[in-house]
């Protein structure tokens, strides 16, 4: 090689060198969301970009994060998780709750510009009941029996049976409302709903921006001129993002990477406190478990504080079954609110295992970062009462695929919560629930309750009954609920008027100003 | 000769035959499915009909034998298979990831090249000298600081402190913007090479301290040719075989390699696409890149071989 090849190479990485200097001062400004008007456009950091584009198949977080600001449901919640109207203004149940009559917004349109009408939410319900559709809401509508648009603006619903979590179920993304004439082959690609904004441009793996919608039917129209979801694979690699002014929100997972993110002072974490709950799922139709003093002895010998302190930091708080902040069980109410190793040791020698016994527990790993911390320090407390647990670390495909069939004794688990307890666990815990396998515990009773809190549309009796429902899962140790973590929603100074939700859902997008 | 290159061509497409099975039936044993990786915990809710449903849109009801042909057939026809995640086709999104990684690639081997050689060539001029020393610490750096750590300090401590931080920018295209595009890929093509370099400085330091003990340098240096001249021209070059063949082997490695750089710096590569398809279980995009990657792989190595022709007349000779 001559000297004058070495010459080149060296004026090339100088070359590099002076490019990379010389930008450090363009970085921020380049941004898109830093131009400190009213509109402006938003860019939201996101791990990776949504795994479908069709709302009715959506499960994955930042498909729905995105999908819930392009589509419109009949019913909404409010910040606090109430039913509030949507493209639905008003609902009447019937005297004896078997019809559910539905006024729909009159001058809303599609994305496409064409009108939405009774014929789109007869052909959505419709879609979304027929199994050909694989559409994952389904189970929510097994109490609707026949749907009816009398006329254009008025929906009927016809139960089989009374049912007031109606309203708040079809208040999802996976319950969005599709014009009559849309086909999944083409939502894929160009979605066209009712929400505040629409798709503007995708680039797979990169980014996905939105652009307002100027025909939003809400009174309140979004302010943002846009929203750009970019993909940044790794949390740590957002918060850098958001520091050097490049992202202006987003909502992370990890507790260590909330702390960070709040160390470098220029961004603010909000903490919500998740509905979703980490739980040691017991199987009581196997084994051991079957035997009510033997669940009833891990409940009583598990201090749920510390699991949290030792496996999550301490972020997050101690919870009983239901969640939602307005139906929330009173974790004091259980047996054993606090550890009690003599009355575990009590319950295992009424089982006549006074000896100790071993329950195999399966964890995933890597579905979220506070798994095997969790199972670790459960084996540790409750070797203490006797009782050993045999873990079993899977890779999360394998924990899900043991999990859908119900193939486990114990395991540790993030489930996910919803709004109302009837769909959070009424599918778990009644004996004809779409997930009663997976649950391993159903009772006359709870089948009883669960009936009797779907027929009462009395807001208070509700409450009433999902706490007696509450009871009847601690009492009886069907799981050993733990804790719920917190949301964190990281935001920079610019921005305004964004209100994070305990779903998470980036639904307040419509009401956020870039200041 | 004819025979060697009729060899040549079977070994490599028995390679990638090989390769085209062995990650078929690695997928395929690995649980779960598109169905499971899509909807997580709520498949346990579908009932069988769904099931079914879901199992003829994405495929997964034909026999394990039709899938494998009809997808090693539609490879040759140069249907690369869908991604039902991002609606594209597997030949349009390798298309635009391959040529992103073949940049870092290039970038990175550029840099460990600069970074290597000249460590090597410096540690071989005084052997256990502090000089020496110094290429074995840099080397020894290299080797042992993993790619994810290092990239994640740059990356924190140069956004936090500087607030720069080119790659928060959203990718850029080397054609639509070849200034930001350079920046972007400066630092992960740091990381990349300096983990490269160590090999590179090592392997330059042995082939260049076993040519010095060679005759003809001794001759040249009686000859009186000047000391630069001879490191660069007679010892150098006559130290590049081994050199470029861990070059060629470590480049064939970063095109399927980069997978942990370019997650944290967000560089949309063929390793991103790899990991995407894996944790969506979408097999077609999975089979069909690392069979890209394979084939990319075979070509490094036989450009290799052809430049031992160019940098080495006796192999030319023979």
């Amino acid at each position: 090689m001559s000297r004058g090849a070495f010459s080149a190479i060296g004026a090339a990485a100088a070359l590099s060198i002076a490019l990379t200097g010389c930008s450090s001062s363009s970085g921020p400004t380049t941004s898109t969301g830093a131009s400190g008007t009213s509109g402006g456009n938003l860019v939201v950091g996101v791990t990776t970009d949504p795994d479908t584009l069709f709302p009715w198949k959506a499960t994955q977080f930042q498909a729905v994060n995105v999908l819930t600001n392009i589509y419109g449901t009949l019913t909404e919640f409010d910040k606090d998780l109430n039913v509030v109207p949507g493209l639905a203004e008003s609902w009447k149940p019937s005297e004896d709750g078997k019809t559910l009559t539905l006024t729909l917004r009159k001058g809303v349109t599609f994305s496409d510009g064409s009108a939405f009408d009774s014929k789109d939410v007869k052909a959505s319900l419709d879609k979304i009941m027929d199994e050909a559709t694989a559409a994952v809401a389904r189970a929510s509508l097994s109490s609707v029996k026949s749907v009816e648009a009398p006329d254009a603006n008025t929906v009927v619903l016809h139960l089989n049976t009374p049912d007031a979590a109606l309203p708040a179920n079809l208040a999802t993304v996976n319950m969005a409302m599709l014009s009559s004439d849309d086909t999944e082959e083409k939502l894929n690609t160009t979605p066209n709903g009712t929400g505040p904004f629409t798709l503007k441009k995708r680039v797979a793996s990169q980014s996905i921006t939105l652009a307002r919608n100027d025909k939003y039917w809400g009174s309140e129209k979004p302010k943002l001129d846009g929203v750009e979801f970019r993909v940044i694979p790794d949390e740590s690699s957002i918060v850098s993002a958001m520091q050097s002014g490049n992202v202006q929100l987003a909502v992370f997972n990890d507790p260590l990477v909330a702390q960070t993110a709040e160390g470098g002072g220029t961004i603010t974490v909000a903490k919500t406190p998740q509905l979703n709950y980490h739980a040691l799922q017991l199987n009581a139709t196997h084994g051991e478990l079957k035997d009510l003093n033997v669940r009833l002895a891990i409940q009583c010998a598990v201090d749920r504080k510390q699991v949290l302190d030792t496996a999550a930091l301490g972020e997050g708080e101690v919870t009983g079954p239901i969640t939602s902040p307005v139906f929330k069980s009173d974790p004091q109410q259980r047996p054993c609110p606090t550890r009690d190793l003599a009355k575990a040791a009590e319950y295992l020698g009424k089982a006549g295992k006074a000896g100790g016994l071993t329950i195999k527990t399966m964890v995933s790993q890597g579905e979220y970062a506070t798994s095997v911390n969790e199972a670790q320090n459960l084996k540790a407390q409750l070797a203490e009462a006797k009782i050993n647990l045999d873990l079993e670390v899977l890779e999360s495909g394998a924990f899900v695929d043991r999990w859908v069939a119900g193939d486990f004794d114990a395991a540790v688990a993030l489930n996910g919560g919803r709004p109302d307890p009837d769909g959070m666990y009424g599918r778990y815990f009644t004996s004809k629930g779409n997930l009663n396998k997976v649950a391993g515990y159903s009772s006359p009773e709870l089948d009883k309750l669960f009936a009797e809190g779907k027929a009462t549309a009395d807001q208070a009796k509700r409450k009433e009954i999902y706490a007696k429902v509450s009871a009847e899962l601690e009492n009886n140790a069907a799981w050993i609920w733990l804790f719920t973590g917190y949301t964190y929603t990281g935001t920079t100074s610019q921005v305004k008027g964004f209100v994070p939700m305990a779903s998470g859902s980036l639904q307040y997008l419509r009401t956020t100003t870039l200041g | 000769m004819r025979n060697r290159v009729v060899r040549r061509v079977a070994g490599v497409l028995g390679t990638l035959f090989g390769v085209a099975v062995f990650v078929f039936v690695m997928l395929r044993a690995i649980p779960g499915d598109q169905i499971t990786a899509g909807l997580g915990t709520e498949a346990a809710a579908l009932t069988p009909a769904q099931r079914v449903a879901l199992e003829h849109y994405y495929g997964l009801d034909e026999s394990l034998f039709t899938q494998f042909f009809s997808w090693l057939g539609n490879m040759f026809s140069g249907n690369f298979g869908y991604s039902a995640r991002s609606q594209q086709s597997v030949l349009d999104l390798t298309l635009h990831s391959l040529p992103v990684t073949f940049e870092l690639a290039v970038f990175s081997i550029v840099l460990a090249l600069l970074i290597g050689v000249p460590l090597g060539m410096l540690a071989a001029s005084r052997t256990n000298s502090p000089r020496d020393a110094l290429g074995q610490v840099v080397s020894l750096g290299g080797l042992s600081i993993p790619a994810f750590l290092l990239a994640t300090t740059l990356l924190s401590v140069l956004a936090a402190s500087f607030g720069f931080n080119p790659n928060g920018q959203g990718f850029a295209g080397l054609l639509d913007d070849p200034l930001l595009n350079l920046q972007q890929m400066f630092l992960p093509a740091l990381v990349l090479g300096f983990g490269i370099a160590a090999p590179i400085q090592r392997t330059t330091r042995t082939a260049v301290l076993e040519v010095r003990s060679n005759d003809f340098v001794r001759t040249a240096r009686a000859k009186g040719v000047p000391p630069r001249r001879l490191q660069v021209r007679h010892v150098l070059g006559n130290a590049l075989v081994p050199i470029v063949t861990m070059t060629g082997l470590q480049f064939g490695y970063l095109l399927g390699g980069a997978v942990v750089v370019e997650q944290v710096f967000s560089v949309p590569g063929i390793g991103r696409q790899v990991l995407l398809g894996i944790q969506q279980k979408e097999y077609a995009v999975v089979q069909s890149t690392v069979l890209v990657i394979a084939l990319a792989f075979v070509i490094v190595n036989l450009l290799t071989d052809l430049l031992y022709r160019i940098i080495d007349p006796r192999v030319r000779a023979s």
